[in-house]
């Protein structure tokens, strides 16, 4: 059948299985809203800016696994995505983002509202596409599908011009493209297996990669064959439940004890779809400091470019699991008894007196269990990954490789979307200030959302990081706005909350979540908490694990 | 940083706009300098040949073609090894030529094997295809009379004996 480019459009996501899309219209995308009105079967989420839209497409296919997608029109519509791209690229997060552009007859001649967009997100993208003739419109669109989705995956832009989308083009509907399989090489499978098997004191580090190919009944299965501690990187909190006697908690900076003792005894380190950043391996030349290395990873680009390796397997972790573990034996307890020895009282020796942990500890066991939990970025994220307990895989959703302040918002409304379930946000009273317009999407679409402001007038991390690199020069740290955040809730249509004082948490947070869930509505609770509680324990950048700070060690 | 050598990298990528961008952005994101770029079409219209020449340590070379590799529009990439690969580059240099000048000229291109293929009163247009040290050596030698202007087209390389590019099916000699 003739169909118009709009039209095409609309067809192929559906053939994609899209059911929901976040964008914003505009003059370049008329033809393209118009078909999405006209079909009437996908789910469009109005978002107040396009930043918001790119972030919920984010939070949609990190709680789900499937393909986010976003919608905004040419110029400022599509560079405002480009915050919310680089949040995916960074984190592998499979999206495609349509944009609209002027017409080819226009194009390069400075237009209303062009920009090259395909050129400002090149290197944030792990592919784009001008499409500037029809015929070409579907097979790019199954393409950059299948790009987003296989191998690690990514944000996949489609820069549709306004020509394209009017004029006409035969389609046929198809199926998509499967997935681009992977072969492994037995001789490194047995070679990882022979060093495992010889191991006296393995670890496991998960990472993203193991949420990305569904690997967590894997892991599980290796930790518990080994009898090994298991430690996760930000990316990979949930990839194993915090609750698992095995598990040890988070390993960086702001790293458990456990973990970081458990990395120092360890004599073979087992890598799963992990890439050694900066935030893990804080002194890349000395993280593995004569230890076994075994990298398990779908790019071959990650393969020692931070981290030297002894063996590197190119393979995704469920399939290298699946593959190396028969060849396992199993293994005493010895080791994880000395493990044990490492933790003291808590797996996370933490200061139990801050108001963050207070209201964070009691969230995550009022919250209803295994929902997502959306954690902006600075002190309350790390606060969030350290005492939110996660009980599966993708439920654990914030902004680790860019670090985007102004995250949480967005994704959030994006995964409530994907999963139908109430969500809590983490967020600084930083963060919130920059997206914080998109609550006024949360109340008109009805998405049930426990915000809980960790609001300390400050911006936390950097003032942190002001306190032991700086003297305590808080150099344009001190926020101290005047605003009413449980007024400006009400005011945009939500219910506003405020916790003052230890006495009020458990109260105000039964409130939020029991309103939040019946209401299908969001809720802002403003938690006043000290500007100067620290998150601890801490790693100095570039350092050994050797020397984590337990307390502050000021300038 | 290790050792640092030159590396040629030799890679079949789409004949399409904004190739070129994506991959030189790949280097300047890094930091890494392009010594030598050469692109053509090949024999497939589809299909572009790059040559470039990356002066770095092994980790750069590495990381460049494991990354590069990872582009949707490079289809296959490999790293020459010296040892087994036909190199040429085609120069041509202007070089200042008057009546005096221009006898020892001609003597020093005939060692050479360079072409005169312009010739004025005063300056004369030397051709020289070779290995890029060949090219060197000649420009060292020629330097004194008076280089006006030169450009050279930068290194083409070709595998000797059956081995293609196109057959290759992984890195190469130096990656595993």
């Amino acid at each position: 059948m003739k169909l118009k480019g709009a039209d095409i459009l609309i067809n192929c996501l559906l053939e994609q299985g899209v059911d929901t899309i976040f964008g914003y219209p505009g003059g370049a995308v008329l033809d393209i809203y118009d078909a999405l009105y006209r079909n009437g079967k996908i789910n469009h989420i109005l978002t107040a800016h396009e930043q918001g839209a790119a972030h919920a497409a984010d939070g949609y296919a990190r709680a789900t696994g499937k393909v986010g997608v976003c919608f905004a029109t040419s110029g400022p519509g599509a560079t405002n995505l480009v915050t919310g791209i680089a949040t995916a690229f960074m984190d592998s997060v499979p999206l495609v983002a349509v944009t609209g552009n002027v017409g080819l007859n226009m194009l390069g001649r400075d237009s209303f509202q062009e920009v090259d967009i395909a050129g400002i997100t090149m290197p944030i993208t792990k592919h784009n596409y001008i499409v500037k003739d029809v015929s070409e419109l579907a097979e790019t669109i199954r393409k950059a599908f299948y790009i987003a989705n296989s191998g690690r995956k990514g944000p996949v832009l489609i820069d549709i011009l306004k020509n394209v989308q009017v004029a006409e083009c035969e389609y046929e509907p198809q199926k998509p493209y499967p997935l681009k399989e992977f072969g492994i090489d037995g001789d490194k499978i047995r070679e990882t297996a022979d060093i495992i098997n010889a191991a006296k004191k393995p670890l496991i580090i998960a990472g993203g990669g193991v949420i990305s190919c569904e690997a967590s009944p894997y892991l599980k299965e290796l930790a518990k064959k080994l009898n090994a501690p298991v430690t996760y990187t930000l990316m990979g909190k949930g990839a194993i439940p915090d609750g698992d006697p095995l598990c040890i908690g988070m390993l960086g900076m702001h790293g458990t004890f456990s973990a970081a003792k458990a990395l120092i005894a360890s004599d073979v380190i087992i890598a799963l779809g992990t890439r050694f950043s900066d935030r893990v391996a804080l002194n890349r030349e000395l993280f593995a400091n004569g230890k076994k290395v075994i990298h398990i990873d779908i790019d071959n680009a990650e393969f020692d470019k931070n981290v030297k390796t002894t063996v590197r397997v190119l393979a995704s972790v469920d399939a290298y699991l699946k593959a190396v573990l028969p060849l396992l034996s199993g293994r005493g307890r010895e080791w994880m008894d000395e493990v044990e020895t490492f933790e003291q009282g808590e797996k996370l020796k933490v200061d139990t007196s801050i108001m963050a942990y207070k209201i964070l500890k009691k969230a995550s066991a009022l919250a209803p269990k295994g929902n997502p939990v959306i954690a902006d970025v600075g002190q309350h994220q790390m606060w969030a990954a350290q005492y939110f307990a996660a009980e599966r895989p993708r439920q654990f959703l914030t902004s680790g490789g860019l670090g985007t302040m102004g995250y949480s918002m967005g994704a959030a409304i994006g995964a409530s979307f994907g999963t139908g379930k109430l969500c809590t946000v983490v967020v600084g009273d930083g963060c919130f200030n920059m997206n914080m317009n998109e609550l006024s999407t949360a109340v008109t679409q009805g998405v049930p959302l426990v915000i809980l402001l960790m609001n300390n007038s400050v911006l936390g991390m950097v003032r942190q990081w002001q306190k032991i690199f700086y003297s305590r020069r808080f150099s344009q740290t001190t926020l101290d706005k005047k605003t009413d955040y449980v007024k400006f809730a009400e005011s945009f249509g939500a219910k506003g909350l405020k916790i003052c004082g230890e006495s009020e948490i458990e109260s105000v947070l039964k409130e939020a979540y029991s309103y939040a869930a019946e209401k299908c509505a969001p809720v802002l609770v403003d938690c006043h908490i000290s500007c100067d509680e620290n998150v601890l324990p801490m790693i100095k950048p570039g350092q050994t694990y050797d020397t984590q700070l337990e307390t502050m060690e000021e300038n | 940083m290790d050792e640092v050598k030159k590396y040629t990298i030799g890679a079949l990528v789409s004949n399409k706009s904004g190739v070129l961008t994506r991959i030189s952005g790949l280097f300047a994101r890094r930091g890494y300098n392009i010594e030598s770029l050469t692109v053509c079409a090949t024999e497939d219209p589809e299909v572009s040949r790059m040559t470039i020449i990356l002066k770095g340590d092994e980790y750069m070379l590495y990381q460049m073609i494991r990354q590069m590799d990872k582009l949707e529009d490079v289809k296959k990439i490999g790293c020459a090894n010296e040892l087994d690969c036909v190199y040429r580059e085609l120069l041509l240099v202007k070089v200042k030529a008057d009546a005096e000048a221009r006898n020892q000229i001609v003597q020093i291109k005939e060692i050479y094997k360079a072409k005169v293929v312009d010739l004025s009163i005063d300056t004369m247009i030397l051709e020289l295809t070779g290995d890029p040290e060949k090219l060197d050596a000649f420009i060292k030698v020629i330097e004194p009379y008076g280089i006006l202007e030169m450009q050279r087209t930068g290194v083409t390389v070709l595998a000797r004996g059956q081995h293609t590019l196109k057959d290759r099916d992984c890195y190469g000699d130096h990656i595993n």
